[in-house]
C-alpha cells in the first residue's frame, strides 16, 4: 500500500465459476473493481451472491472450478484465505460469528503481525481501535469483549467496520451487510465505506438482496446477478429500475 | 418450561458390588488383596493425633477391608481406567518428612506460586496430606484455621461426604491430618485462603509409589463470606504417585463460599478427587475445578442445595495432552424449593488423550421452582483424541426449569475461517480460538486473583500440545 495515489489498485475477476455443496452456483462472471470505486452486486435469493463473496475469500466448502481473481496482478485463487486477506482483500460477513474468549485486539494484532508493519504495536493498536470505534459509533466497551459475543446484529456489523478501518486493505467485499441492520446502523456503515474510498482509496464490492443499501450507499457501478450470471451492469439508475421492475425480466434466461 | 421427566439412576457411591467369593479368585479381589498388603491397620494406627481421630481411622480401615474397589462396570466409573488401579503398588506417603529432593521442588514451586497468586489472607502448606505450616496474613481473628485438633474438627469432618466409597474410606483411614477452615457467622474474609498440597512422587529404589490423602474441610457460617484456593501439585515428570483428596464445603444460611482448585500434578500421577459441598438457605456456593496434570485425573463434585433459595455455580475445566485421561463427574442435587444451580464444564483433548464428562441434575421431591442448567463443551484437537459427554436428569418435581447442553468436536470451522479472513494464519487462528475457549471459562473464575496463574498453566500445556512456541504472555 505504498504505491503512489495515481496508481489505483485493481481487483479483477475473470471467467469465475464456483460451486458449493457439489453444485455449480456461479457460472462464469467477469468484472473489475478499481480502488476508490463502490460496486454493488444485486440479485434475488439464490442467485449466488454469497457464493461469489466466499469464492473470492476462499471459504472452505466453496470451490472455484474455473477462472481467475487477481489483486494488482497477484492471483488470489492460488492463495489460502489468510494470504488473500494479507494480499489486500477483506470480507465483511453477513453474520459475523462469536468467538468466545478471543479479544478483538488479539485478532487485529495477529492480523497485522507481518514483516515491515508496525501497526500491531501495543499502544498504537489500542489507539487505532478506539479511533475506528468512534468513527463508526461502536461502543468502546465492546472493544474489550470477546469477538461478537453478546453483540447485536448491528453492533457486529459495526465491529466489522472497526476491523476494516484498522486493517485498511485495498478491497472490501461485503456479504449482505444490510441484513439485520437498522436504518441508522446501515447509514453509519455506508458513510464509513464512502469515507474509506477517499481516505485510503478503498475499493468496495457489496452484494445485497435489497435496494435499500443503495439508498444509503452511493454506488458507482451496479451489477445484476441472476442464476449465477451477471446479466446487467450499469450505474445507480440500474438499481432504480430494478426497484420498479424486479428481477423478473432477467429470470427468464 | 418444565424439565423432562426421565428415569435415571441415582448417584450411589457404589453399585453392583462384586460378589465376594470364598477364594478371592476374580481379578478385582486379587487387586484388593494386594492393596491390603501395603495399606494396613497398623499403618493407619501409626498416624497418631487425637483419640477420636485414631478411632475414626480404625473404623474407616475396617470398612475399607470389606468394601469392593470401584469397578468400570459401575456407571460412575464407566469410561475410566479404574480397573487398572493397582493399590498394592502404592504405600501411604511419609507425611511431612518425605523425600528431601521433593522438599526442594516443593519450595521452588511454592515460591513461584506465591508471587503469582497475589493478595491472600492465609497460606497453608501441606505435604503428602499433612499440614506443614499455617501462615495467617490478615485472616480475621475469629476465623479458625488449623488441623483437626481445632475445636470444630471432629464435628465437621465427614459431615458432607458421609462414609463414601472405598476410596473415601481409604482417605479416612490414612489421612494424616486435615486442613480445617471455620468461618464464624457474619465474618467476611476478603482475600482468599490459599492451600497448597505437595504430593511426593516415587523415588528410585523405594518400594512402592507414595499415596497421599489430602483432606480439606471448609465451613462458612451464616451470613459469612470466604474464598479458598487449593493447589494440588507434585513432582513433575512421569514418576508415579497416587493422590486421593477429599474436600468438604459447607455454606450455612446466606453465606457465600468461592472455591477454586487447580491440579497440576506430574504426568505419572493418578489423581482421584472427591469434592462434596452443601449450601443452606439463600447460601451461595461457587466452585471451579481445573484439572491439568496427572495420567488419570478424576474429579467428582457433588453439591447439594439443602435450603430454600440456595444456589450453586459449578465450573470445571480440563485439558488433556499426551495420553492423559480426564474424568469429570458432577451432581447438582436440589433438595429444597427455589434452588438454583448452573454448571459449565469446558475441556479440550489433544494427542491421544481422552475425557469423560458425566453430570447429573437431581431434583428431589418437594424442590419446586428449581432452576438447573448444565453445559459441557469439548474441543477435540487431534483425531486420535476422544471425548465422551453424558448429561443426565433425574427429576421428581413438575414445576422446575432444567436444561442441559453438550458439544463435542474439533475447533469450529466457521470461527477459523472468520479469523483467517482477517489475515490470521490458520495455526495462529486455532491457537487463539483454543486459548479463547479456556479464557472464556477462566474469566468466570469465582476468584479473580487466580485467573492469571490458571491462564499460564493452560497456555504452557497448550503450547506443548499444539506444538507451538510457549508464548505465555497476553
Amino acid at each position: 500500500m505504498n504505491e503512489p495515489e495515481s496508481r489505483r489498485h485493481l481487483l479483477k475477476v475473470t471467467g469465475l465459476r464456483a460451486a458449493a455443496g457439489g453444485k455449480e452456483i456461479i457460472h462464469g462472471v467477469d468484472f473489475e473493481v478499481h480502488g476508490g470505486e463502490v460496486h454493488v452486486v444485486m440479485g434475488p435469493n439464490g442467485s449466488g451472491k454469497s457464493t461469489l463473496a466466499h469464492a473470492l475469500m476462499g471459504r472452505p466448502g466453496t470451490t472455484v472450478t474455473a477462472g481467475s481473481v487477481t489483486l494488482d496482478g497477484v492471483e488470489l485463487l492460488e492463495l489460502a484465505s489468510w494470504q488473500r486477506a494479507r494480499a489486500g482483500l477483506f470480507l465483511a460477513l453477513q453474520q459475523p460469528i462469536e468467538v468466545p474468549g478471543v479479544g478483538l485486539e488479539a485478532v487485529m494484532a495477529e492480523a497485522l503481525d507481518r514483516p515491515g508493519d508496525d501497526r500491531a504495536r501495543g499502544d498504537d493498536l489500542g489507539d487505532r481501535l478506539r479511533a475506528e470505534a468512534a468513527a463508526i459509533g461502536f461502543d468502546e466497551r465492546f472493544l474489550h469483549r470477546a469477538l461478537n459475543v453478546d453483540l447485536s446484529g448491528g453492533e457486529r456489523k459495526r465491529n466489522e467496520m472497526v476491523q476494516l478501518g484498522v486493517l485498511r486493505p485495498p478491497f472490501c467485499v461485503l456479504d449482505e451487510i444490510d441484513s439485520g441492520l437498522d436504518v441508522d446502523a446501515l447509514g453509519a456503515v455506508a458513510r464509513r465505506l464512502e469515507q474509506a474510498t477517499r481516505q485510503w482509496g478503498l475499493g468496495v464490492l457489496a452484494v445485497t438482496h435489497f435496494h435499500r443499501l443503495l439508498v444509503e450507499l452511493r454506488a458507482d457501478v451496479v451489477h445484476v446477478l441472476v442464476a449465477g450470471h451477471i446479466v446487467a451492469t450499469g450505474g445507480p439508475e440500474l438499481a432504480e429500475e430494478l426497484e420498479h421492475t424486479g428481477y423478473g425480466a432477467y429470470a427468464a434466461s | 418450561m418444565t424439565g423432562p421427566r426421565r428415569q435415571a439412576r441415582a448417584l450411589p457411591d457404589s453399585e453392583e458390588p462384586e460378589v465376594a467369593g470364598p477364594t478371592g479368585s476374580n481379578p478385582a479381589q486379587k487387586r484388593k488383596g494386594r492393596a491390603l498388603d501395603t495399606f494396613t491397620a497398623a499403618g493407619a494406627a501409626q498416624l497418631g493425633g487425637p483419640e477420636w481421630l485414631q478411632q475414626r481411622r480404625a473404623r474407616a480401615f475396617a470398612d475399607f477391608e470389606v468394601l469392593p474397589l470401584p469397578s468400570e462396570k459401575e456407571e460412575l466409573w464407566r469410561y475410566t481406567p479404574i480397573d487398572e488401579l493397582e493399590l498394592g503398588g502404592y504405600r501411604p506417603a511419609a507425611g511431612p518428612a518425605g523425600d528431601p529432593i521433593a522438599e526442594l521442588m516443593a519450595d521452588a514451586f511454592l515460591n513461584d506460586l506465591s508471587e503469582e497468586l497475589g493478595e491472600r489472607s492465609a497460606l497453608v502448606v501441606v505435604r503428602n496430606g499433612a499440614p506443614v505450616s499455617f501462615v495467617r496474613t490478615g485472616l480475621p481473628e475469629p476465623v479458625s484455621l488449623g488441623g483437626l485438633a481445632i475445636a470444630s474438627g471432629e464435628t465437621i469432618l465427614g459431615s458432607v461426604v458421609g462414609d463414601g466409597d472405598s476410596l473415601v474410606r481409604l482417605n479416612d483411614a490414612f489421612v494424616p491430618d486435615a486442613v480445617v477452615v471455620d468461618v464464624p457467622p457474619g465474618v467476611l474474609v476478603e482475600e482468599p485462603i490459599v492451600i497448597v498440597h505437595w504430593c511426593d512422587g516415587e523415588v528410585a529404589g523405594a518400594e512402592g509409589a507414595p499415596a497421599s490423602f489430602p483432606r480439606t474441610v471448609v465451613r462458612v457460617g451464616r451470613d459469612a463470606q470466604a474464598s479458598v484456593v487449593e493447589v494440588v501439585a507434585g513432582a513433575p515428570g512421569s514418576v508415579r504417585a497416587l493422590v486421593l483428596p477429599v474436600t468438604e464445603l459447607i455454606v450455612e444460611d446466606a453465606g457465600v463460599l468461592s472455591y477454586v482448585s487447580l491440579q497440576v500434578l506430574g504426568t505419572g500421577a493418578w489423581h482421584l478427587a472427591r469434592l462434596s459441598g452443601q449450601a443452606g438457605r439463600d447460601a451461595r456456593l461457587r466452585v471451579f475445578t481445573v484439572g491439568l496434570g496427572g495420567a488419570y485425573d478424576r474429579s467428582r463434585t457433588d453439591c447439594v442445595l439443602l435450603g430454600q433459595g440456595g444456589s450453586s455455580e459449578l465450573r470445571s475445566a480440563y485439558l488433556g495432552t499426551r495420553d492423559q485421561i480426564h474424568d469429570i463427574r458432577t451432581l447438582q442435587d436440589h433438595a429444597a424449593p427455589q434452588t438454583t444451580s448452573s454448571l459449565l464444564c469446558k475441556g479440550a483433548v489433544a494427542g491421544t488423550s481422552r475425557s469423560v464428562y458425566s453430570g447429573l441434575i437431581r431434583v428431589r421431591n418437594g424442590a419446586v421452582r428449581t432452576e438447573a442448567m448444565q453445559t459441557n463443551h469439548n474441543l477435540v484437537l487431534d483425531e486420535r483424541a476422544h471425548a465422551d459427554s453424558v448429561p443426565n436428569l433425574e427429576i421428581e418435581e413438575n414445576d422446575v426449569r432444567c436444561s442441559h447442553a453438550s458439544t463435542v468436536g474439533p475447533v469450529d470451522e466457521d470461527q477459523l475461517y472468520y479469523l483467517e479472513s482477517r489475515g490470521v494464519p490458520p495455526e495462529r487462528a486455532e491457537e487463539l480460538i483454543v486459548l479463547g475457549f479456556f479464557d472464556d471459562i477462566i474469566d468466570r473464575s469465582p476468584i479473580g486473583s487466580v485467573a492469571g496463574r490458571l491462564r499460564r498453566e493452560v497456555r504452557i500445556r497448550l503450547a506443548e500440545a499444539l506444538g507451538i512456541g510457549a508464548d505465555a504472555n497476553g
